[in-house]
């Protein structure tokens, strides 16, 4: 057996079904030994597509994505894939060829020292030299993915080491301290108390819940639980997006520099925060001193190095949240919270009105929310589009909201939302993306005809880079510079051109109408929004500033609204 | 403050760049870092002093347990410990001269382990604050060039 069979092998016995990749010069020794396996290989048209695609179907199963990729420009074009994957703590397995090893160190052909590049970028990576080390690189390398805190592992293999013939197949062997140090912590007892004490007391307690959350399977019924039975209200970060139902009164919605009035109003005046699987982002504190100040602060996360890294706490808890969520909704029942506490946030749920001269983003997304269903995953790009679907759109479930938080990539959503429907095949795959971001990995459509994926693709476009433009016109003296994005495409006549079917929506009745009947057709569709190009998202705080700061609009809004 | 910090890694190609890749990525300092092969020869020994408060020090130590080619992390400031640094100092030395350094490192327990025309090579093991007086009392002669080890620490045993 070749080490290129051996790890296909190995790949199989870890259910891997579906890899994203592109063939090159070193990798050809593994695509000529694909066929022999029952692994699907999905030929992504760059590698970073390739990436995010695997991240998509991580983010949305929960299992771990695979990607391949060659030596050299293969293995950089990984990298913000892998970058994106990292930030957001998502299980993908990225393998790459690397030159045979006597031409390691030599500046050969495609050369890149892709571990060292990697390094930062993934929770563990390797460089194979005996293809006999397969079985236990893989099994460590799966294991490492999904262990503890999720995160990429990369595996670099030279190519001769594709075309050794193995001596033994032995048995997987995973180093005894990787599987100590990534064991899940226990729960400690005292903390917990401590924990509840807070709880108990407290008049005006808040939950904020984040990706840590959506991460640990099942623990969000566990937080619908806490928060109903004990009628404490519940606030989420972008990444916790869906472990809440939206339409229940406690939930308040997202915090920080875009989050809802009322969820930060919330934040800042609660006495008790419950800070469940957040690692305090900048994008969430704002002004960390100012954060919560007047909370006692609980703060659960499965990764130590997250408790204290970013803000102080009154009681840190190192715990699965399942762990820590199902032993909370066990111990806190009925505690007697201020009524008027529930009732102050709702006084803070203001929404100003700004009038658009074009289609209103907003009612767009509102649109869009009421098409999305329990088997609906909405796929975000990374932008203003990507905090208007925040504020409004609403899965009903963990995992149904694929987004690029911590990295904010920009190009991530389309190739994730190809990966999130081949993991998917039975859900409504509907990806919300700007004009400037569907540019950005715009090749990857090409899939969609090719596979018959039935994503649709709502584009928000306002022919801009809008939250560059949004900050201009905020922070810059309206020096809109470099932004304008009015040279393109025809987008009806792109989708055209990847044999999918585009159509233009300028107006709300048009819009309601058309985004009703592709979520309801089989096919994909393009459906390229004309949004009004001076809106903005709001609210916001302006970075740097305390949550307190929040803008509900802007000034100008009205001047801006008619460029364009 | 200064904290020492015992690592346990795999002894493996990479590992050093991992753990100082950590260090500059996140913006940490190190004093000095020894790295060598431990009884078990698939084990090595980083002995890292790291210069950073109590919060710093708790951060550094959780991001080195990350690694997955750490094995183990103490802080052993606290600790009774033994502590050494390795140093070769070349010094400016007539032949009046020589006879005053040797008669002064005596004192030191350093010894003088080359001879030139007009220099000679002390070598001297010891603490840090040890290490740093030799340096001192050899100054007035004019140091040529100073190489020296980080610290090395180990806990005493029992007593």
């Amino acid at each position: 057996m070749l080490g290129s069979e051996l790890l296909l092998k190995c790949l199989e016995e870890k259910q891997v079904k579906l890899v994203f990749g592109i063939p090159g010069g070193v990798v050809i020794p593994l695509y000529d030994v694909l066929k022999k396996s029952n692994i699907k290989h999905i030929l992504t048209r760059h590698e970073q597509g390739a990436a995010h695609a695997a991240d998509g179907y991580a983010r949305s199963t929960g299992k771990v994505g695979v990607c391949f990729a060659t030596s050299g420009p293969g293995a950089t074009n990984l990298l913000t894939g892998l970058a994106t994957a990292y930030m957001d703590s998502s299980p993908v397995v990225a393998i790459t060829g690397q030159v045979a090893k006597a031409f390691l160190g030599k500046d050969s052909f495609q050369e890149a020292d892709t571990v060292g590049l990697s390094q930062p970028v993934t929770k563990h990576n390797y460089l194979v030299r005996d293809a006999n080390e397969i079985p236990d690189i893989v099994a460590e390398a799966f294991y490492i993915a999904t262990h503890g805190r999720p995160g990429p592992v990369l595996i670099d293999i030279p190519k001769d080491v594709f075309t050794q013939e193995v001596s033994e197949i032995r048995e997987p062997k995973i180093r005894k301290h990787i599987i100590t140090k990534l064991e899940k912590p226990v729960l400690n007892e005292i903390q917990l108390g401590k924990a509840l004490e807070l709880l108990k007391h407290s008049k005006r307690p808040l939950i904020l819940a984040g990706g840590g959350v959506t991460q640990a399977e099942g623990s969000y019924e566990f937080l619908r639980q806490v928060a109903m039975n004990n009628e404490i209200p519940v606030a989420v970060t972008l990444m916790g997006k869906g472990v809440f139902p939206a339409d229940n009164p406690l939930f308040l919605g997202m915090v920080g520099m875009h989050g809802t009035t009322e969820a930060n109003w919330a934040i800042q005046n609660c006495d008790c925060l419950l800070a469940i699987g957040i690692r305090f982002d900048d994008r969430v504190t704002g002004k960390l001193e100012e954060f919560a100040s007047k909370a006692k602060k609980i703060h659960v996360d499965i990764d130590a190095a997250e408790i204290g890294k970013n803000c102080a706490v009154d009681v840190p808890i190192c715990a699965d949240s399942y762990d820590f969520l199902k032993m909370l909704s066990q111990k806190l029942r009925g505690i007697k919270i201020n009524k008027d506490w529930l009732k102050q946030i709702e006084l803070n749920k203001s929404i100003q009105k700004v009038s658009h001269s074009h289609l209103d983003p907003q009612e767009v997304m509102a649109t869009i929310n009421s098409l999305v269903d329990e088997k609906t995953i909405v796929v975000t790009d990374v932008g203003q589009h990507q905090m208007w679907a925040a504020l409004f759109v609403h899965p009903h479930y963990p995992r149904g909201f694929i987004t690029s938080g911590g990295l904010g990539t920009m190009g991530f959503g389309l190739p994730a939302a190809i990966g999130v429907q081949m993991a998917n095949p039975e859900k409504k795959v509907v990806l919300i993306t700007g004009d400037g971001s569907l540019q950005m990995n715009i090749q990857e459509l090409a899939l969609i005809k090719q596979w018959n994926l039935p994503i649709k693709i709502f584009l928000i476009n306002n022919g801009y880079l809008g939250m560059v433009r949004q900050w201009q016109e905020l922070f810059f003296n309206e020096n809109y510079a470099e932004t304008s994005l009015e040279a393109g495409p025809d987008w009806e006549k792109l989708a055209q051109a990847y044999g999918i079917k585009g159509k233009t929506l300028r107006t709300p009745y048009e819009c309601k109408e058309s985004l009703n009947t592709a979520i309801s057709s089989r096919e994909p569709w393009l459906m390229d929004i004309k949004v009004d190009p001076g809106a903005n998202v709001f609210p916001m705080v302006p970075a740097g500033c305390s949550l307190d700061q929040i803008w509900g609009s802007w000034k100008n809004e009205a001047h801006v609204s008619s460029l364009g | 403050m200064k904290h020492t910090l015992a690592v346990l890694v795999e002894n493996h190609p990479g590992v050093l760049s991992r753990v100082s890749g950590l260090f500059s990525r996140r913006g940490y300092n190190i004093s000095s870092l020894v790295v060598s092969e431990t009884e078990d020869s698939s084990v090595s020994r980083m002995t890292i002093v790291v210069d950073g408060d109590e919060k710093i020090i708790e951060q550094v130590t959780k991001q080195l347990n990350k690694l997955i080619d750490v094995i183990k992390v103490s802080d052993v400031t606290h600790d009774e410990t033994v502590d050494r640094q390795l140093l070769l100092v070349k010094v400016n030395a007539d032949n009046s001269a020589k006879g005053e350094i040797a008669q002064l490192m005596d004192i030191f327990r350093a010894r003088i382990i080359d001879i030139g025309k007009k220099s000679l090579i002390v070598e001297a093991t010891g603490s840090e604050e040890k290490i740093d007086a030799i340096i001192k009392s050899l100054q007035p002669f004019g140091i040529l060039e100073i190489v020296k080890t980080g610290t090395i620490s180990m806990v005493r045993g029992a007593k």
